[in-house]
């Protein structure tokens, strides 16, 4: 039996590499200042997804939630190997917190539908909340397998999982669909094939395309994402509009949480007390810490 | 807001009857928080034959414990405990619910969240409550979450000001456990549980958990090592150092990813939180990561070759030189001065 898959991936700023200037005053990301990567775990969860049809055969399919940028990494999910690629993207969908994102990725889903299994990361780095996968799974009423960090086996409407549980693991044996959370160290993900880069280093979103449009009064958009659609290169875009959603539960306005403060951490003043490195220092210290009751 | 108490809820997580520590935890600051509110603490227990675990929550300032005592509960499973959890906040509607950020509580806790729409602040550092302005309007008596993000660079403090039930996970060893002189004198209240098909969608086939084998958050003194300790074999000197002293080795996520010492010994931000007596940081940088698990020692010695470390900025006595030097020389003295 084949197995059909979607994976949740996401574009992060580049958190271990970080500036200030990033936040805007009403909370949000300023994302357009950072570099921005493939979030880790997303880049494993797909492998896992590949794996599973290079095992099983089916078809992998990626879906994204961000602004215009994020067609970058729709590119890099189908240098991989995925067999399509769908950017879901409205201003409406901007600020959005974990309860909203996953209102809408739902919806998506929903939408791309009938699949056997969705992979998402575990975290995304930015936000390092890991509530996504599991608040899409509840909305779809589908079951989740958190922590993944093994697919053991996939057998008829089965499929059998190692995950991570504190100090240890569980093999659990989940009826699909379900949705399934991957750990750093569950895959390798694959290099981008060569072949691949170049059949899709053209490929566009409908938002690229149009921008296109925009830049130049020769081109027409529906024209243009004909010829795109025509040559295979065409990523297809979903708006509010093509979503059975409610604008309210979206973005910003449908976060319950907001960002009240953002302070950068910087380091304090220096006021600690200096001991020199030699065995003079080292009894003075010694003295300090009977003092302050920790020995003696 | 209805005329109805607040009430502060706390999922008490649990593997094989035993409670984890962070629930515990959560209860010592829950207690707090409905102090602020003047409100009620409540826990919810879920699994099976737990009456003693539902008892013991009234000693951490519980006066209430949900308890829902069921054969097919006894292992956690995603599920039916979301179910549960999910229906128990609808028909209550506490205002503020917490649970562990463990395996356990981060599976749960977003799922309830999407079920019930409310707001969940991942990974809270501090948690208060406070009259708050924003967006030009007036909240009274909120819950202000404060957490990192962005791999630690900032600290965010986050709100729920439209939320009538808002949500927040805790890493173990981030807030106090605190246990009353005397427990309070509280009830529990058996609540049903009717099994469902849908929770067999997923069953548990294999399991091999462990008792964690260090306890780091107990130690009084740890000695920490960082990358700075250059190789493995200059690395047991702080054994002997942890040794003298009466202290726990611990390291960085640098020492662990070298080889130096196991992950369960990491301090920091994908680590362990620790507060003790005392923290020896023996070549770390003292990266924010880092410091997000130590900084709270009560008191910390920095020893590193470096002098613009900035672990320096978090210590109170700072030792330039290099760790290969000083530590005998340490050992030296406290044997000299205590033996
Ligand atoms: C400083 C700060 C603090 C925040 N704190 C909170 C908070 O405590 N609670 C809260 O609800 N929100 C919070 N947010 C908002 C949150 O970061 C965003 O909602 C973010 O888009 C999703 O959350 P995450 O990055 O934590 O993703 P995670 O939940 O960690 O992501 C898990 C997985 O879900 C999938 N996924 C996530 N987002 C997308 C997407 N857009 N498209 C496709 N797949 C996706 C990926 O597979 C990813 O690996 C905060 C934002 C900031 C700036
Ligand atoms: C998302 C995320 C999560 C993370 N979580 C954690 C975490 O939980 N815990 C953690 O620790 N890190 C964590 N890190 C990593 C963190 O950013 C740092 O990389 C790490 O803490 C550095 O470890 P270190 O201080 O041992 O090494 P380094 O930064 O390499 O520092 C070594 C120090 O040793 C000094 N030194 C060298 N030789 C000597 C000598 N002979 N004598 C004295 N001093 C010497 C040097 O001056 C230097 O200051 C995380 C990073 C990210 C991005």
């Amino acid at each position: 039996m084949s197995y059909h898959s979607i994976v949740m991936v996401k574009q992060v700023p580049d958190t271990a590499n970080i500036s200030g200037q990033v936040m805007k005053p009403d909370g949000t990301v300023n994302r357009s200042k950072l570099p921005t990567v493939f979030n880790p775990e997303d880049k494993v969860a797909l492998e896992l997804a590949l794996q599973l049809r290079d095992r099983y055969g089916g078809t992998v399919r990626v879906v994204t939630m961000g602004p215009l940028k994020a067609s970058d990494l729709l590119r890099d999910c189908l240098y991989m190997g995925a067999d399509e690629a769908v950017l879901v993207s409205d201003r409406k969908f901007a600020g959005a917190d974990t309860l909203a994102t996953s209102y809408v990725l739902a919806e998506t889903l929903r939408k791309l539908a009938p699949y056997d299994v969705i992979f998402a990361g575990r975290q995304a780095i930015d936000g390092d909340t890991a509530q996504v996968g599991p608040q899409t799974a509840e909305k779809l009423g589908l079951p989740q397998i958190t922590y993944a960090e093994e697919i053991l086996e996939a057998k008829d409407r089965t499929i059998t999982v190692k995950r991570k549980i504190d100090n240890g693991f569980e093999v659990l044996e989940g009826k699909l669909p379900l949705l399934i959370t991957v750990v750093k160290d569950a895959a390798t993900p694959r290099p981008f094939r060569a072949k691949r880069v170049m059949a899709y280093k053209n490929a566009r979103t409908l938002l690229e395309i149009e921008k296109m449009a925009d830049a130049n009064s020769l081109l027409y958009v529906d024209q243009l994402k004909d010829d795109y659609v025509s040559k295979g290169l065409f990523i297809p875009t979903l708006t509010a509009d093509d979503l059975d959603i409610e604008v309210a539960r979206c973005g910003l306005g449908g976060s319950p949480t907001k960002v009240h403060k953002i302070e950068s951490v910087v380091l304090g003043g220096s006021t600690h007390e200096t001991i020199p490195a030699t065995k003079d220092g080292m009894y003075g210290l010694i003295d300090k810490l009977m003092d302050d009751h920790i020995f003696g | 807001m209805t005329d109805k108490k607040q009430e502060v809820w706390v999922f008490i997580e649990q593997r094989e009857g035993k409670p984890a520590d962070v629930s515990f935890e959560l209860l010592s600051k829950g207690r707090k928080l409905a102090e602020s509110l003047k409100g009620e603490l409540k826990a919810v227990v879920i699994g099976h034959d737990l009456q003693d675990l539902a008892v013991e929550t009234f000693r951490y300032g519980a006066t209430e414990a949900l308890l829902v005592d069921h054969p097919e509960l006894e292992h956690y499973s995603t599920l039916p405990y979301s179910r549960i959890m999910s229906q128990l906040v609808d028909a209550h509607q506490p205002r503020i619910v917490l649970f562990g950020a463990s395996f356990i509580g981060r599976d749960l806790a977003p799922r309830v969240a999407s079920h019930t729409l409310s707001g969940l602040t991942a990974d809270c550092t501090d948690l208060q409550i406070s009259d708050v302005t924003y967006l030009r309007k007036d909240y009274p008596e909120l819950l202000l979450q404060i957490r990192p993000a962005f791999g630690g660079n900032i600290i965010a403090t986050i709100i729920c000001p439209d939320s009538e039930v808002q949500m927040a996970t805790v890493r173990e060893g981030v807030m106090e456990k605190i246990p009353l002189a005397q427990p309070i004198d509280g009830t529990v209240t058996q609540v049903s549980y009717t099994p469902d098909e849908v929770d067999h969608l997923v069953r548990i086939i294999e399991r091999h958990h462990e008792d964690a084998k260090v306890n780091l958050k107990a130690a009084p003194i740890i000695v920490s090592g960082g990358y700075g300790m250059g190789n493995f074999q200059n690395f047991q000197i702080l054994y002997d150092l942890a040794h003298v002293i009466g202290g726990e080795v611990a390291g960085t996520r640098a020492a662990v990813d070298a080889g130096f010492i196991d992950h369960e010994r990491q301090v920091g931000q994908t680590g362990v939180t620790v507060r003790p007596k005392l923290y020896i940081a023996c070549g770390i940088s003292g990266a924010i990561q880092h410091r997000a698990g130590m900084s709270d020692s009560n008191k910390i010695i920095a020893i590193n070759d470096d002098p613009e470390a900035p672990i320096f900025s978090v210590c109170h006595y700072g030792i330039v030189g290099d760790v290969m030097e000083v530590i005998p020389m340490l050992i030296d003295a406290y044997k000299h001065k205590l033996k």
